[in-house]
């Protein structure tokens, strides 16, 4: 049997069920299984990856986590689902996907629309598990990333087939290691594979640079402490986190800009 | 449906039973007689001691006329415009008499000239009052534009339809209530915003609009109504609450993953009708929709095209609830 393994992600029960009837009346053209429904992005992000969906389809207004957001974590999956947006109405996003030729359907969805967009995304979709490759899934994250109105709300890890999220707000520094990022929370560490500086322009007003290989967050800043030079080097300035007892070493080069961000009253 | 106002340019007698037309008058008249002793006085010593004498003869007519026409308006707002404009300046030349004699030194020349100023002091605050209605009623035949463009988000209305061609198969009966639901909506929304409603209309109106958030959203959604003390007679301008609880769905219910209670009360307090409504608040970031203050304007603006100064409209953050709070007086209509 050949059949296309779909997910369907919208909070609207009638939405959901709606699109299910479709899919069951386009069968004789086009034979789909739908594999999972979820009525949150956070419902998705725990349960797609054990599906074996080759399609999601994807409301793009969802509470917890917009679709775009969502869509962008799923691309971390070894065996990402092609993405269909769904949407009612929403002049800006249909404006991105346009632009960024993110394929999307407009609700109420007609079976013609519906049966096209499955069959373009079924010739995208490799028939082999496994076969994409890692140029063509950057490829998507970077249409994802542009069509994005705004930075995300969480980073995520691939673990195995599995997305961990990590809120932004939890991190307390990000630091750079070989091609590997380290995500340094209260609790614990994460690797992404993401570059440092993409995460700094993305998220500019959270985190400030504090040395060639690490952000901070501004809001953990708790202030500055003079390390005497020990054995010949000369002193330099660390800041102190709220959070945790490591010290980050500020380099000579970023102290001025980093201790202009930082708010009076401080230090 | 009464229209307070029939024509883009209405020709109308200003409303004297509003607070805001009889404050009009009070401060206009009062500033033009001062403005005309400060051309006559020439010591600024004397100036307060002159406004106390020629106040007793100033306030008593002012404040007769406005209590007449404040009991009388129904009746004069019923004369043609002109003529209604010979009445008030007669009522208003004719306590000025009354007082001039009372006050009791009669002469022909100072009787002529207290008629004169009455008579000169009773045109200036009409014509005040004309321009300022003139003013106001552009903007009163632009609310009915603006009504329909800052109410129903296309957002619902697509929801709402794919809402029905779900229930199509499998309930046949609910969707086509949920039409006949919709169909009511659009009626209203593509009313004249210019026309004041009872209470009952806009309270049907909007437990239509529910019904359809209530199939699309299911549980999320859970309305409370609070009507018992509703005075259902009051009338009010068309569709004030529905962008509200629209509002209420779309910014509180909506973005959130649990629950969401929505409240909806009204009630009559002496000449008052309050309304509440009520969602939660939903802290940014946790799916919290970029508020835009575009509805709350609108109303706001509508409430003072209709009510000027004796509306209220307010919003807060209270813990974790949002509240909007309407207070108009109650004024009840035919029915």
């Amino acid at each position: 049997m050949n059949e296309l393994r779909i997910y369907i992600a919208d909070d609207e029960a009638p939405a959901r069920a709606r699109l299910k009837e479709l899919l069951a009346d386009i069968g004789g053209e086009l034979a789909t299984k739908v594999v999972g429904e979820s009525d949150s992005g956070l419902d998705v992000i725990d349960r797609l990856p054990g599906s074996e969906a080759q399609v999601l389809l994807l409301d793009i207004q969802m509470p917890g986590m917009g679709g775009i957001e969502l869509a962008r974590h799923l691309c971390a999956l070894e065996n990402a689902p092609a993405v269909i947006f769904v949407t009612a109405h929403d002049r800006h996003a249909v404006e991105a996907f346009e632009l960024n030729a993110l394929d999307y359907l407009m609700k109420p969805v007609r079976a013609e629309r519906l049966t096209a967009a499955l069959r373009k995304s079924m010739a995208a979709v490799p028939a082999e598990r496994g076969a994409r490759d890692v140029h063509e899934k950057s490829e998507q994250a970077v249409r994802l990333e542009r069509a994005a109105g705004g930075p995300r709300e969480f980073f995520s890890v691939a673990e195995r087939n599995r997305i961990v999220l990590v809120p932004v707000g939890e991190i307390l520094f990000l630091k750079a290691e070989l091609k590997y990022v380290t995500l340094r929370t209260k609790v614990g560490e994460h690797l992404i594979e993401e570059p440092l500086v993409s995460i700094e322009r993305e998220f500019g007003d959270r985190f400030v640079r504090v040395h060639r290989n690490c952000l901070v967050a501004r809001a953990a800043i708790r202030g500055f402490e003079r390390i005497p030079g020990a054995g010949g080097e000369e002193p330099h300035w660390s800041v102190m986190l709220e959070g945790t007892d490591e010290r980050l070493p500020v380099s000579r080069r970023l102290w001025t800009a980093v201790k202009a961000v930082v708010p009076e009253g401080r230090e | 449906m009464p229209s307070i106002r029939q024509n883009p340019y209405p020709e109308a007698l200003p409303d004297f039973r509003n607070l805001g037309v009889t404050a009009r008058a009070l401060v206009g008249v009062n500033l033009l007689a001062l403005a005309a002793m400060l051309f006559s006085e020439s010591d600024w010593g004397n100036l307060p001691a002159s406004f106390a004498m020629r106040a007793a003869l100033l306030e008593p007519p002012l404040l007769a006329s406005l209590a007449l026409f404040f009991l009388g308006a129904p009746w004069l707002l019923r004369l043609p415009y002109w003529i209604g404009c010979v009445v008030v300046i007669a009522v208003v030349v004719a306590f000025a008499a009354a007082t001039y004699m009372a006050l009791g030194e009669i002469s022909w020349g100072g009787l002529a000239r207290t008629l004169v100023l009455a008579a000169f002091a009773a045109i200036v605050a009409l014509a005040y009052l004309r321009l300022h209605t003139k003013a106001y009623s552009p903007a009163l035949a632009e609310a009915r534009l603006q009504a329909l463009q800052a109410r129903i988000r296309p957002h619902f209305l697509f929801n709402s339809l794919n809402a029905v061609l779900a229930l199509m198969r499998r309930d046949p009966r609910r969707a086509e209530r949920t039409l006949e639901d919709l169909a009511d909506l659009f009626r209203a929304l593509m009313s004249d915003g210019r026309n004041l409603v009872r209470l009952a209309d806009e309270v049907h109106l909007i437990e239509r609009y529910a019904a359809i958030e209530q199939l699309r959203l299911g549980e999320r959604l859970r309305m409370s109504w609070d009507l018992d003390n509703a005075p259902m007679d009051a009338m009010l301008p068309a569709l004030v609450l529905q962008p509200l609880l629209e509002n209420a769905v779309y910014h509180g219910v909506e973005p959130g993953t649990g629950t969401g209670d929505v409240l909806v009360r009204v009630e009559r307090r002496g000449d008052r009708v309050q309304i509440r409504i009520e969602n939660p608040w939903l802290q940014p970031g946790t799916g919290q929709r970029a508020g835009n203050h575009m509805a709350l304007d609108n109303i706001r603006e509508r409430l003072m095209l209709f009510f000027d100064d004796e509306a209220r409209l307010e919003s807060r953050v209270e813990g974790v609830r949002y509240q909007v709070d309407i207070e108009i007086p109650y004024r009840s209509g035919p029915g």
